[in-house]
């Protein structure tokens, strides 16, 4: 078998593309007769033998034009890869279990459209575009996710059979691309703040409503909840204040991993704790994560979520 | 490939239904005219319900009532041609699959086995016709499929754009075509056994004659051979083509007699000019190849019979070409076979009573006054020649003959037969072509249906056959000038050959040029004719070898000079480069060059210090080149560009 993955290798040139933007050559298109392609041949080897057999000049020409067509339409399904140019792009993170979507950018400079493009990762859906003459696009090559972690889709398999499908005429980018994928978050009541009290959904997001009192601003605290008025009155003073209000949103929430149920295996608790992740970011609470190699201060914000998803997306790898 | 994750087949676009369903009609539709009209009708439904149902978006009918309806039409098909294989019944039954296919019509693949039906379709055309329009359709037809090809792959575009890559794609494939037709090695056919219908419809002369069947067969105008004479032409009343020669009559029927004994070959002495001709002769099923009266020497594969007319070995079934050498003067077998003059003597017993009286009174006198005798009959009586003859009874020749006088030339060499047997001079009747028309364009005598005729032969002690026509007793006009003049305006002659308008006749004789050029060269390239062409092109002595070979060779030439052709890099330089390129270069051959890293409008600068005179020619420029490249410069621009260009060339003649 090794020696059989080596010919492959050799054969397909298989192996990452160190160099972009990738070209496809001569000798990165494939091309074979599809299942009609065959069907195709066996049609006009019939067709052949019936103008024979009944003498029908008109019928040796259909038949020599069919074949004539179908040996064009080799070389323009193979002319529909030739001289493509592919770059990759920066696939974004996502959620296990939600497509990830790898951009690939399309450059025809060709005078001419290369149609039904269909781009899949190996076992993937897949994806079709048309890229129009002397034109970019770019193509977001699906990939359903499953594991959360750093995720590598391998090669690409770009497939046409256009124009007339009788020929597959395939190639195997292979960019060096990764993306982040997150575990996939598992929605539970947040765990209780430090201070003890457990956190009610209900409370925390009518708790901004309950003003509480003022107290001096923390660099993490959200631009929106500093008193500008008490501030203004009290001039001479170089702090600023924040309002401060009922609910223990002000309260620093951690969000530990030994608050997770011990008993469900490593890749629910990290679901629950994205699942918490996400609930606290959407009340705008402050939050830190507490992995068993990682601790993430309590902050606020997109990036402070991103943090804290990578941590739990990268968990146990190095 | 690996492992490629099979999904469900490709679903079929909406958008590509349409095409399937005209790719349908245009294969099927020209099939009928000869097709049972139920089963047009019904595909016709089926197709026009097809549409209905696109057209609202329904639902298919389900699997069972396609399938009833297909195993009734099935039957439908058996009971009327009596089997669903053959020719004809195939035709019927792909036509029906044709038609009912789109309505079990859900993934991709089912489109594929329409446009793959549809090729299979277009083949069946050729049974019926090979007609130059016939060609035509093919090509039209072959777009079609082929834009409905792209269509299935290659998702939603213009018409006009599909149109016009499917006629890229066939364009490029006629070459290929060339080369296949001209080189791939041709066996003639066929294979194997042809069922019965496969030579179906064809006119021409049969092996036996009653009353009418000649007149029947003039009212068409279809070609029956043309001819084409090395130097030449004989007389027109030289040219009788030879058919059958019918030598037992029954009262009503000649026939062709069955011969009972081997025969000696004929013997012909020529006495005169003799006349070398190439035949091309449509099919029709039988043996003889009617030569031109008498032939003296004969293609390879074809001999003379006894009678005297040239036969092939086999019915000719398909348009063949044969070069014959004719001499209209001969002796012919002057030592005739007893049994074949008593043959030409018999005659059935008690009918035609006042016929017989009336040969009986000639018996006397030596046979070329009998022959004499008969011709003054029919030139001086009244008889007329006309193309509908009253029916006649029991005793045909009697009622012909006393009664009403008016017939055709099968009546005329009938009755003329019965007089010489019943006188004791041997006769018998022989029919073929008589005339024919030259068409100026390509120089071939065409020879029609129309010009069908029958005609008499009699033994002479001395002489041998002689040709006797009493068709030119009676109406001499129609052996010199032809049958349409022969006739008066109201007998029903085919339209095509009475052209009165000189444009008209000149129209059709182009046309039947052309068909002639595509019967040759087209239709009538089989392995003989594929021999001499490649010989005559340097390939000597070809077989199939050193065909395949070179076929290969020339496709793979071909397939190379198609892809690099496809496959070369078209640049498209900017126009505004293009032209500030132009400029430049002027300027260099005036000694000023620009520097690949300098800007345009540095350039100018540096021109405006070097040469003044250029100074506000190149600054101009610059800026127009500026604009469109770094700018937002149109069409405009470009122009201004382009007419500095021309100014810095016109001042530069001036300057010399």
């Amino acid at each position: 078998m090794r020696p059989l993955a080596a010919a492959r290798r050799w054969l397909f040139r298989l192996g990452r593309d160190e160099r972009l933007p990738i070209v496809l050559g001569q000798r990165r298109i494939f091309i074979v007769p599809t299942g009609a392609g065959f069907l195709f041949a066996i049609a006009l080897a019939v067709m052949l033998i019936g103008a024979i057999n009944y003498n029908l000049s008109l019928g040796h020409a259909l038949v020599f034009l069919l074949a004539g067509l179908g040996l064009v339409a080799m070389v323009h399904t193979f002319h529909n890869l030739f001289g493509l140019r592919l770059t990759p792009g920066r696939a974004e993170a996502t959620f296990a279990g939600d497509l990830a979507r790898f951009p690939l950018h399309l450059e025809n400079a060709r005078g001419s459209s290369r149609r039904a493009l269909e781009f899949s990762f190996t076992g993937q859906p897949s994806l079709t575009v048309d890229a129009p003459a002397r034109a970019r696009v770019t193509v977001a090559v699906p990939y359903a996710t499953e594991r959360r972690g750093r995720l590598d889709p391998g090669r690409v398999t770009l497939v046409t059979r256009y124009p007339l499908g009788l020929f597959r005429a395939w190639s195997y980018p292979h960019p060096i691309w990764s993306c982040l994928v997150y575990p996939r978050p598992l929605r539970t009541p947040l765990p209780t703040a430090s201070s003890g009290t457990p956190i009610d959904h209900r409370r925390g997001e009518s708790g901004q409503e309950d003003f509480a009192g003022l107290r001096p601003r923390q660099a993490s605290d959200p631009t929106r909840h500093i008193a500008w008025k008490a501030v203004a009155r009290r001039s001479d003073e170089q702090e600023l204040l924040v309002k401060q209000f009922a609910g223990g949103a002000s309260d620093e929430l951690w969000l530990d991993w030994s608050q997770t149920a011990v008993d469900l295996g490593t890749e629910y608790r990290l679901s629950v704790l994205a699942g918490w992740v996400l609930t606290a970011d959407e009340q705008q609470l402050r939050y830190g994560l507490r992995l068993p190699a990682q601790r993430i201060a309590p902050a606020q914000g997109t990036a402070h979520r991103t943090r804290c998803l990578q941590a739990l997306a990268l968990h146990g790898e190095t | 490939m690996g492992k490629r994750s099979r999904a469900r087949p490709p679903a079929l676009e909406h958008g590509a239904v349409p095409w399937l369903l005209a790719g349908a009609l245009a294969t099927a539709a020209p099939h009928a005219g000869h097709l049972p009209p139920w089963l047009s009708l019904l595909a016709a439904g089926a197709l026009l319900w097809r549409s209905w149902l696109w057209q609202r978006r329904r639902r298919l009918p389900p699997r069972w009532a396609l399938g009833l309806l297909a195993i009734g039409s099935v039957a439908g098909i058996a009971w009327q041609f009596h089997s669903v294989f053959g020719r004809d019944a195939g035709v019927a039954m792909l036509v029906l699959l044709m038609a009912l296919k789109p309505l079990e019509m859900h993934a991709r693949r089912d489109a594929l086995v329409i446009v793959m039906l549809g090729f299979f379709l277009l083949l069946t055309h050729y049974f019926y016709s090979q007609s130059i329009a016939t060609g035509v359709w093919l090509l039209a037809t072959m777009t079609l499929l082929t834009g409905t090809l792209i269509r299935l792959h290659g998702g939603t575009q213009p018409v006009a754009t599909i149109a016009r890559e499917a006629a890229r794609l066939l364009l490029q494939a006629l070459p290929f075509l060339l080369i296949l037709y001209l080189l791939f090695p041709r066996v003639s056919g066929p294979l194997w056994g042809l069922p019965q219908d496969a030579h179906g419809a064809l006119s021409g002369l049969s092996t036996q004659m009653s009353p009418g069947s000649i007149s029947n067969l003039i009212q068409s105008g279809a070609v029956a051979f043309r001819s084409r004479f090395v130097d030449e032409l004989p007389e027109k009343t030289e040219l009788y083509w030879r058919g059958p020669v019918f030598d037992a009559y029954d009262g009503t029927t000649w026939r062709v007699s069955a011969q009972q004994s081997p025969r000696p070959a004929p013997v012909i002495e020529a006495r005169g000019v003799t006349y070398t001709y190439t035949t091309i002769l449509e099919a029709h099923n039988q043996r003889w190849l009617l030569a031109l009266d008498l032939p003296t020497r004969l293609p390879p594969d074809a001999s003379l019979a006894p009678t005297l007319e040239a036969v092939a070995s086999v019915p000719v079934r398909v348009r063949s070409r044969f070069t014959f050498a004719s001499s209209p003067d001969y002796r012919a077998n002057r030592g005739e076979v007893p049994a074949t003059l008593a043959e030409a003597l018999r005659l059935p017993a008690r009918i035609n009573p006042r016929s017989r009286a009336l040969a009986q009174q000639w018996q006397s006198l030596p046979p070329e006054r009998i022959v004499e005798a008969a011709l003054a009959m029919f030139r001086e009586d009244d008889f007329h020649y006309t193309l509908q003859p009253p029916l006649l009874g029991r005793d045909a020749v009697d009622q012909f003959l006393f009664e009403t006088r008016r017939g055709f030339c099968e009546h005329y060499a009938s009755a003329f037969v019965f007089l010489m047997r019943a006188a004791g001079v041997p006769a018998r009747v022989v029919a073929g072509y008589q005339g024919g028309e030259v068409n100026p364009v390509d120089g071939y005598l065409i020879v029609r249906q129309s010009d069908a005729h029958a005609w008499a032969e009699v033994w002479l002690a001395g002489v041998g056959w002689v040709r006797i026509d009493p068709t030119a007793a009676v109406a001499p006009s129609r052996i010199e000038q032809g049958i349409v003049a022969a006739l008066p305006a109201s007998e029903p002659l085919p339209a095509i050959v009475r052209l009165d308008a000189d444009w008209l006749r000149d129209l059709r004789n182009r046309w039947e040029a052309a068909n002639n050029g595509w019967n040759i060269w087209v239709l009538g390239y089989n392995p003989q004719r594929q021999r001499e062409l490649l010989s005559r092109l340097g390939l000597q002595d070809p077989d199939w070898q050193s065909m395949t070979t070179s076929l290969a060779v020339l496709c793979s030439l071909l397939l190379l000079s198609v892809t690099l052709w496809t496959l070369r890099e078209r640049r498209h330089p900017d126009p505004a480069q293009l032209a500030w390129g132009k400029y430049c270069g002027q300027l260099a051959r005036r000694g000023i060059c620009r520097a690949e890293w300098e800007g345009p409008l540095d350039f100018a600068d540096r021109v405006a210090q070097a040469r003044p005179a250029l100074a506000a020619l190149t600054s101009e420029a610059a800026g127009h080149y500026a604009e469109l490249r770094y700018g937002r410069g149109g069409e405009g621009h470009l122009r201004l560009l382009r007419d500095c260009v021309r100014r810095l060339s016109r001042e530069r003649r001036n300057e010399v």
